[in-house]
Parts: structure tokens; sequence; C-alpha cells
């Protein structure tokens, strides 16, 4: 016996559709068999994981909060993957974005205008641009992997902000914490009702509905597809190589940062060592989850942002340790890697003889 | 401190630095040989590194902790195994899933051994010759890992060039459905090299937790397991060359954290990121010389379904 693919003889547009959401219900079968052997009644758990965080308003508002960096993101990884380029230095631009923005509130802490945080948004994404820009340039430039020097400036980015909150950034009313100022309220995202819901997820929906335009209705879209798809037939149609990996970068490294930007400018308040928890990793997860379309990203970026939540809530309710989302997140990009397969293949078990053997 | 026993000191941290960055880059090389690239050398490393700490910790054998590591390893690379090569799924994404799958998974695993002690991988003592002055400790004392991960890329080198089935693993690399048509498997040969690969990255863990820190910390391995793969590339894909990067590689590092121990002016945070700088450095150092990877094997990334 033994398992084969067979080529569909075309992109089956049922499967295109089910395998995300085949996807997360083996996602949550398996998830259930880890709870089970970390001796923890699997039904309850998945009940906490992933229905809990729909059963109030403010878990609700959460949610959206925690979705708003992965929605920036993931829509412009999505866009980058979409041109077969792999930006996976997210987190960096991200962490790069809040320090560029943070300079207003730190440096210019008297600064109050209602341009204050128009500058700092705009900073914040000069920052992760800049931050994207290496490993764009120097594979333009040099040939270089982008895939590991976009990894490496995540640590580097990290490193430099942490540098800067224990030494010159520090608040010096601060007891020696490594934080910075706190950021007053006119350097913080107006939020939305009382919570803690602000106006960032209108910026982030606004710019997925963009990025949606721009992906099927202009010459732009049709580049990043082509060229992601079948490079020598856009060379030939004149389309440049090196801009495209340029256009990609700038694009989601700049959203990266705003993403943030907005994350210190309104959750966070202030600078910190730590100022995300891995949003820009999950969101390449959220990119592939929702199938490299901006609007799928929306979707897909709400469902990361239970597992965040299901996770917080699992550790107060069952002692579950905060590593499991983590697991869960990995397990998923498994399951939707997987199941795409079946957009263009049929799997088969064939029994008999292999092809070695009748050869 | 004598100046002889300083620069002693100095070049031991330096091969326990780069033998777990030799380990993983090795098991790479044979995987991305074979046509495979397999991002999750960080995940499955830090795998690598629980297991061998935990089932060391449990038994009381840092071997047996040795032997923890390369299974786990293995172990963390059979869905990567499954689904790039008999599902044909984009290798890239599988790969990076791996690595969140095996940080997330080693945390949650690790998380009662957090702050324990662990068991140090003891190095080894030969009568006479550990105990000359300098080359003694520097040649003939170290710990089984440090020649084994020699031993390992003098192995792969001959395997790899010298033997008939190098010569078939480099063919199903170069170009699968050559290979194919003549008859190899290459699906059976991609699944060796893959899990080959895991087992060597989750021994390169494994020496992070059994000697190098003998303890569990959450991502201990700090990005060693992406600076294994930029490691492959600069070595151009030869074991021998991927020898000498990654004591250079070691080199570097420790050089760093010696400087800092002078006590110069220099904030730690820039000192730590230089492995990461020097990593971006030698990439533009060899994709410039070469004109942009012209070393890789041929069908490197690439999905191959067997047609009929």
């Amino acid at each position: 016996m033994r398992f084969e693919l067979e080529k569909r003889s075309e992109r089956s547009l049922v499967m295109a559709w089910a395998s995300p959401v085949i996807a997360v219900v083996a996602t949550m079968i398996t998830g259930g068999l880890i709870f089970a052997i970390l001796g923890k009644p699997p039904l309850t758990a998945l009940w906490v994981f992933f229905v809990e965080p729909f059963s109030s308003l403010w878990s609700l508002q959460e949610l959206v909060v925690k979705a708003t960096p992965l929605i920036l993101i993931g829509v412009g990884l999505s866009v980058a993957y979409r041109a077969n380029v792999w930006n996976i230095g997210a987190e960096g631009q991200l962490t790069a974005g809040a320090l560029a923005g943070s300079m207003v509130p730190i440096l210019f802490n008297s600064w109050q205008s209602p341009l204050t945080l128009v500058a700092m948004l705009v900073l914040g994404i000069l920052g992760g641009m800049i931050w994207a820009l290496v490993p764009a340039l120097l594979k333009v430039k040099t040939g270089a992997n982008e895939i590991l020097v976009s990894l490496m400036m995540v640590y580097v980015a990290q490193l430099l902000l942490d540098w800067l909150v224990r030494g010159p950034w520090r608040d010096p009313h601060g007891y020696n914490f490594p934080k910075s100022v706190s950021f007053e309220d006119w350097q913080t995202m107006p939020t939305i009702g009382d919570g803690r819901l602000n106006i960032g997820i209108v910026i982030a929906v606004v710019v997925a509905i963009a990025l949606a335009v721009l992906m099927r209705r202009t010459i732009k879209g049709y580049e990043v597809r082509v060229m992601g798809e079948a490079p020598r037939a856009g060379r030939f149609a004149g389309f440049s190589a090196d801009r495209m990996v340029i256009f990609v970068f700038l694009l989601s490294g700049g959203l990266a940062g705003l993403a943030g930007v907005i994350e210190v400018a309104s959750t966070v308040g202030q600078l910190q060592p730590n100022i995300s928890p891995g949003y820009g990793f999950t969101a390449i997860i959220v990119a592939f989850l929702g199938r490299l379309d901006p609007i799928g990203v929306v979707v897909a970026a709400l469902m990361l942002a239970v597992s965040y939540l299901g996770g917080e809530a699992a550790q107060i309710a069952l002692g579950l340790s905060d590593k499991a989302a983590r697991v869960f997140q990995g397990v998923l990009l498994f399951w939707v890697l997987a199941c795409d397969t079946l957009i263009l293949y049929r799997p088969r078990l064939v029994f008999g003889t292999t092809p070695e053997a009748a050869r | 401190m004598s100046t002889d026993s300083a620069l002693l000191a100095v070049l031991l941290t330096i091969v326990t630095a780069s033998t777990p960055l030799l380990l993983a880059a090795l098991g790479e090389l044979v995987t991305e040989r074979a046509g495979v690239l397999n991002l999750g050398v960080e995940g499955m490393m830090v795998m690598g590194a629980v297991a061998g700490f935990a089932v060391a910790l449990t038994t009381g054998s840092p071997y047996l902790g040795i032997v923890a590591s390369a299974l786990a390893g293995a172990a963390l690379a059979v869905p990567f195994g499954f689904l790039t090569l008999n599902l044909v799924a984009n290798q890239v994404a599988t790969g990076l899933a791996l690595t969140l799958l095996g940080l997330g998974l080693s945390g949650l695993i690790g998380e009662s051994f957090v702050g324990q002690p662990g068991v140090r991988l003891a190095k080894i003592h030969i009568p006479g010759l550990s105990d000359l002055p300098f080359v003694g400790p520097l040649l003939f004392g170290q710990d089984v890992l440090v020649y084994l991960a020699l031993a390992l890329a003098v192995f792969v080198s001959w395997g790899v060039f010298r033997t008939r089935a190098g010569l078939v693993l480099r063919a199903v690399g170069d170009n699968h459905a050559s290979a194919h048509a003549l008859g190899y498997s290459v699906i059976r040969v991609r699944w060796l090299a893959v899990l080959f690969g895991g087992a060597l990255s989750g021994l390169g863990g494994g020496y992070l937790s059994l000697a190098y820190t003998p303890q569990w910390i959450e991502n201990m391995t700090a990005g060693r397991g992406w600076i294994a793969l930029a490691l492959v590339v600069f070595s151009s894909w030869l074991p021998g060359r991927l020898v000498i990067g990654a004591y250079l590689f070691g080199a570097v590092t420790i050089l760093g954290f010696f400087v800092q121990g002078l006590g110069v002016g220099v904030p730690s945070q820039l000192l730590s990121s230089l492995p990461y700088l020097v990593t971006i450095a030698a990439l533009v150092a060899i994709s410039r010389k070469r004109g942009g990877g012209g070393d890789a094997p041929a069908c490197l990334g690439r999905s191959f379904v067997p047609d009929r």
C-alpha cells in the first residue's frame, strides 16, 4: 500500500473554500488530543479555548484588539508571498516601527498637536520600511537570501529596543525599570467606546480592503501574481523582479511597522522590552490561513486572535500553559498547508505493487 | 590568569560555541543536497535541546540525552517530510511551521524543567594526552560530541562525494526528474535526507542543553538554527568549508563576549547582536562572490511529483 497524489484536471473550487475549514477542524481534533495527553478534559478545554472568547463583550473587544496587528501584518505578507518573496522578518519590522514611532513621545514629549499621532504613525511606517529595505536591497544588489537576512534583522531590532529602553530612552523617573515614559493621551490611539478597542482596527480593515482592490483590480496586483507564479513570463512582459522585491518588502515592512506603532500607542502605552507576543510570526500563519488573500486574512486574523485569547482563558481556567497557544498556531499552519494540497491534487491510497517493483 | 591559559579558555569556548552550529548545519547540508530546503532547523534544534535535557535529567545519563535529542529532531522532521514530500506542500512555509511548532512544543514540554540544574556532558580524559600543556585540553579533552561533529563532517564529505549513495543524493537534488527516470526513488532519498537532517539538528540542540549551558531555557537556541541555515549557504554546500565556517562563526561570537569581559564600554546588546550581523555580512559576501546562489543544488526547494 502506498500513498499517491493524482493531479486534478483543474483547481478545485470546492476545496479552495473547504480546505481552511478542514484545517481548522483538524487542528481542533489535534488540540483535543494534546489536551488529553496533558491530562486536561479535552472537550472542556476546547470550549474554553475556542468558544469562551466569543462569550462576553469584553472578550469580543479584546479579540478585535489582538486581530488588529495580525490583519495589518498579514495582508502585507500575503502580497509578498504571492510575489514569491519571503519576508519572514515582520516581527523585526514591527519592532522597528514601534521604535521609530515612539521617538515622538519620548524625544518630543511636550509636542501636543492633532498631528502628533499622525507623525507617530508615519514614522512607524517609515521605521518598518527601513528595516525591510535591508533584506530587500541586499537581495537585489548581492543576491543574499532574503529569508535569512530578514529573520536576522528581527534579533537585531529586538536587541536595539532592549538597549534603548534600558539605556538612553529609559524613563528617568521609572525606578530603573526598563521602560520608557508612558505615552500621554494625545500620543495614543483614540479609543472606540470605553474599552481597549481603538481606531487601529478601522485602519487595518481599510488597508485590507485597499490591498484587496490592489490585488484584484489593478495592474500592480496582476504584476505581483505574475512575478510569483511565472517569473519568466513576467520578465517577458517587462516586469522587473528587482523592483517587485523592493515593492513587496516596503509594503509588508511598512504595514508591520504601522502595526508596531499602533501596538505601543494603544495596548502597551510605552516602550518596553516586550511589545509583541510574536505577532510578526503569527501573521505568517494568518497569511496562509487566509489563502494569501487580503479579505481572507481578515477572517484568519480573527481566528488566530481567538487562539491568543483562548490561550489566556485556558491558562486561568485550567492552569494550562500559555505555550499551548503557540503549539496550536504551529499545528494550525501544518494543517492549512496539508489541506491546500487538496486543491490541486486528489490523494489516493494505492494497493498493490510499487512502480519500483514493477520495473 | 596567564596569557596562555586565557587564550586556552577562549579557544575552548570557541569549540563549544561552534559545535552545535556545525552539527545542525551538517544535517541541513545533506537535506539540501537532496533538494529539500528545511527552514525548520531552529524548531528541530530546540526540540532536541528540551528532549536531551529532559532525558538526561530523568535517567541521569547525558549519553541517553544525546540519543533522545537526535530522535526528537528526527521525529519533528517527520511531519515536515510528509507535508513537503508526500503532499508537495510549499517547503518554505512548512519549514516555518516546523520552527513555530518546535518553539511552542518545546516551551510546553520544558515548562517544568525551567531553573533545574541539568546534567553536564563530561569532557573525555585520556591519561597522558589530555594532560599535555595547552594542546592536551584543546585536542584531547573535549566532550564526545565535539569529536562526533568533526567525524560526521568527514563522513558526510566522504559520503556525498565519494560513494554511490552520495551520487544518488546529489542527482536527486540537482535533477529530480532525471534521477526518477533512472529508476531512483526521489521521495525515498529525500525522506532519508530529511530524517538525517532532523537528527543532526536535534543533536545540535542537545549539545546546547547538555554541554554548552546544561540547563533548559525557553527558546535557548536563540536563532542558531537560522545561523546554521546561513552557514550551509556560506559553505557552498561543501562539508569542509562548513567546518571552517562554523568555527569561524563560533570564534567571532566568542570574541564578542571576550571583548565584553575586558570591560570595553560597548553596550552588551551590540555584542549580542554580533552573530546576527556577522551572518548577514557573510551571506552578502558569499552571494556577491557567486552572483546569487550559483552553487545551490539545482532542485533546491522544488517539489517533486512522479508522473506515471
